[in-house]
């Protein structure tokens, strides 16, 4: 045989399964749901999807109950950003100094992040239902004795952030540890001797030297807050209930949940579709800019 | 000043041991309450179990109950991650090692299409996946919904990209002369892959099995999708989203579950800690 068509050969038969399954699963799906998105899709048998324009884009906006969950989105992504990254910039200074068994730390703050999502919500739930009282009951403070977390529209994003950041922090800091660590020691004992003090030291050099560990800790935080989906199932269902604009909202719907409840609930479809290709192209925007603006910081630090 | 930081060392250890109690706490409290009766566990949850040998009562119920089905579970969960961990990595190793030789435009567009699967959420194809899995087995008369080869054929796809980006970046370090050594002592192009290219690879195999093994084991929306939470093949994840969803909360058996669930990774995980924190951390820089 001739030696290019059996280079040819092997290359696309080398390529083939790979290809094939992620052309099937993530690249022909993403165009069937552009187009979906612009019909009238429902989950009905047989139905053939009609052909609508723009129109469940445009209807989006108006909803209630879309917008609201957008803007509840966008506060547990800020918060959960903040309080992710400030938990996990705190444990790695801890457990980068000179303390004994710091190892032993650092694998403990992990821990969580191996635990998935929802067995992780399942976990919180019962500590907020059952085990937050009892602590309260114990040290006779009615207050944690009767705080019914998860019941509270105006508390349970407090919760599911606190959640996450247990999820999350110890991943964060791992980073932050590799960061700390790659600091030259020569930098800040030659500091010491022009008589800096902690947090000229922390300004001056520590922050500036782990700028890029911010980068990608802000985008990784950001971008998994965004799409939170495991835990709200497990931990609140979306739940409970709150009054928004004189209409009910479920004061947990994140963005991720409400789409897969319009489509599977509601059973529409191409509206939840429609809503995914937004919520695709948020993401997208916010995350560019995010990376974009810490890397302007990053030159000027 | 010897003193003072004599204190200062002995405070931040004080301070780092209460953070490491208080994030172990809710570990704590799943072992202690998986050694209870459904009584004991609502009466005092924060109390030790009286009796240990009640976990054991518990596991046995998860373990045979016909409505959790745990065994059956665990066996899916197994069988899913450990294939779908192996096909990854070594159809993601060929794949990018062709396309690393290849120095030709399509193996760069190849490549960037596999790249911009990075940046796709999940969310946006979910429901188009499904429709297309049922398309093709209404007009093809192949099953993929509710069975094992579909949902490993579906972590193939969604694991490829960044399979597949961390092996071309390491592949694109390794020396072409080695592969030309073998080439003329007359190994094929599969043969120099597999028995030269393969062996070389070991590092990142590690890391790229670690992260699927972790995304996967814990995996909840994707399944859910293609199994269907209640139906005959049940990971471990929708096995307990079934029962601890469905009706009034058993926490005794929900408590079981989920150390049951959680112990064989944390087990994993302390006797690899290293390799693992190096992979994941390395996973998420690249």
């Amino acid at each position: 045989m001739n030696k290019r068509i059996k280079d040819n050969m092997v290359f696309w038969l080398f390529l083939a399964p790979a290809l094939f399954s992620f052309l099937v699963v993530v690249i022909i799906p993403f165009f069937m749901g552009l187009y979906y998105s612009m019909t009238d899709w429902t989950a009905v048998a047989g139905l053939e999807p009609n052909w609508v324009g723009l129109r469940n884009y445009e209807t989006m906006f108006s909803n209630l109950a879309f917008r609201y969950s957008f803007i509840r989105t966008f506060l547990f992504s800020m918060l959960s950003v903040i309080s992710i990254n400030l938990v996990a910039l705190f444990f790695a200074f801890l457990v980068t100094r000179e303390i004994r068994f710091r190892n032993f730390y650092r694998a403990g703050f992990f821990i969580p992040n191996l635990i998935g999502g929802l067995v992780l919500g399942y976990i919180w739930q019962f500590i907020f239902k059952e085990v937050v009282p009892a602590i309260g009951g114990l040290l006779g403070i009615s207050y944690i004795e009767n705080l019914l977390l998860l019941a509270d529209p105006n508390l349970t994003l407090f919760g599911l952030i606190l959640a996450f950041t247990w999820q999350y922090a110890g991943y964060i800091m791992m980073i932050y540890v590799a960061a700390l660590l790659n600091v030259p020691q020569e930098l800040l004992e030659a500091s010491d001797i022009d008589g800096a003090n902690f947090w000229q030291k922390l300004r001056n050099i520590t922050i500036p030297m782990i700028a890029q560990a911010f980068t990608i800790t802000s985008f990784l935080t950001l971008v998994n807050s965004f799409k939170q989906y495991d835990i709200i199932v497990a931990l609140t269902a979306g739940g409970p209930t709150a009054i928004y604009q004189g209409q009910v909202v479920n004061s947990t719907e994140l963005l991720a949940v409400h789409i897969y409840n319009i489509a599977f609930k509601y059973n529409r479809m191409a509206e939840g579709q429609a809503r995914a290709i937004v919520f695709f192209l948020v993401l997208s925007v916010v995350s560019i800019a995010q990376v974009y603006y810490n890397k302007q910081k990053e030159i000027e630090m | 000043m010897e003193t003072k930081n004599k204190y200062i060392k002995m405070l931040l250890q004080i301070i780092t041991i209460s953070f490491f109690l208080v994030t172990l706490f809710p570990f704590f409290v799943v072992i202690i309450n998986a050694a209870k009766s459904s009584l004991e566990i609502i009466t005092e949850p924060i109390a030790l179990p009286r009796e240990w040998s009640q976990l054991f009562a518990n596991i046995k119920e998860i373990w045979t109950s016909p409505s959790i089905k745990y065994a059956s579970s665990v066996y899916s969960s197994v069988l899913i991650t450990t294939i779908s961990l192996i096909t990854i990595s070594v159809f993601s190793a060929m794949a990018a090692w062709v396309l690393v030789r290849r120095k030709t435009g399509i193996a760069t567009v190849i490549f960037l299409l596999f790249i911009s699967g990075l940046i796709i959420p999940f969310q946006v194809v979910m429901f188009p996946l499904v429709a297309l899995f049922r398309i093709i087995n209404n007009t093809l008369g192949i099953r993929l919904l509710r069975e094992y080869h579909g949902m490993i054929f579906a972590y193939i796809g969604f694991g490829a990209p960044l399979a597949v980006f961390m092996f071309h970046g390491f592949i694109k370090s390794i020396p072409l002369e080695l592969e030309e050594a073998a080439l003329l002592d007359g190994c094929s192009k599969p043969q120099i892959f597999f028995l030269v290219v393969m062996p070389i690879l070991k590092p990142i195999f590690v890391t790229v099995s670690i992260l699927n093994a972790i995304w996967i084991w814990n995996d909840f929306l994707l399944p859910s999708l293609i199994l269907g939470i209640g139906q005959d093949i049940q990971t471990i994840p929708l096995a307990i989203a079934g029962f601890a969803g469905s009706f009034v909360k058993k926490w005794d058996l929900i408590m079981t579950a989920v150390l049951m669930a959680a112990a064989p990774i944390i087990v994993g995980f302390i006797l690899a800690q290293k390799q693992i924190i190096k992979g994941m951390v390395s996973g998420s820089i690249k």
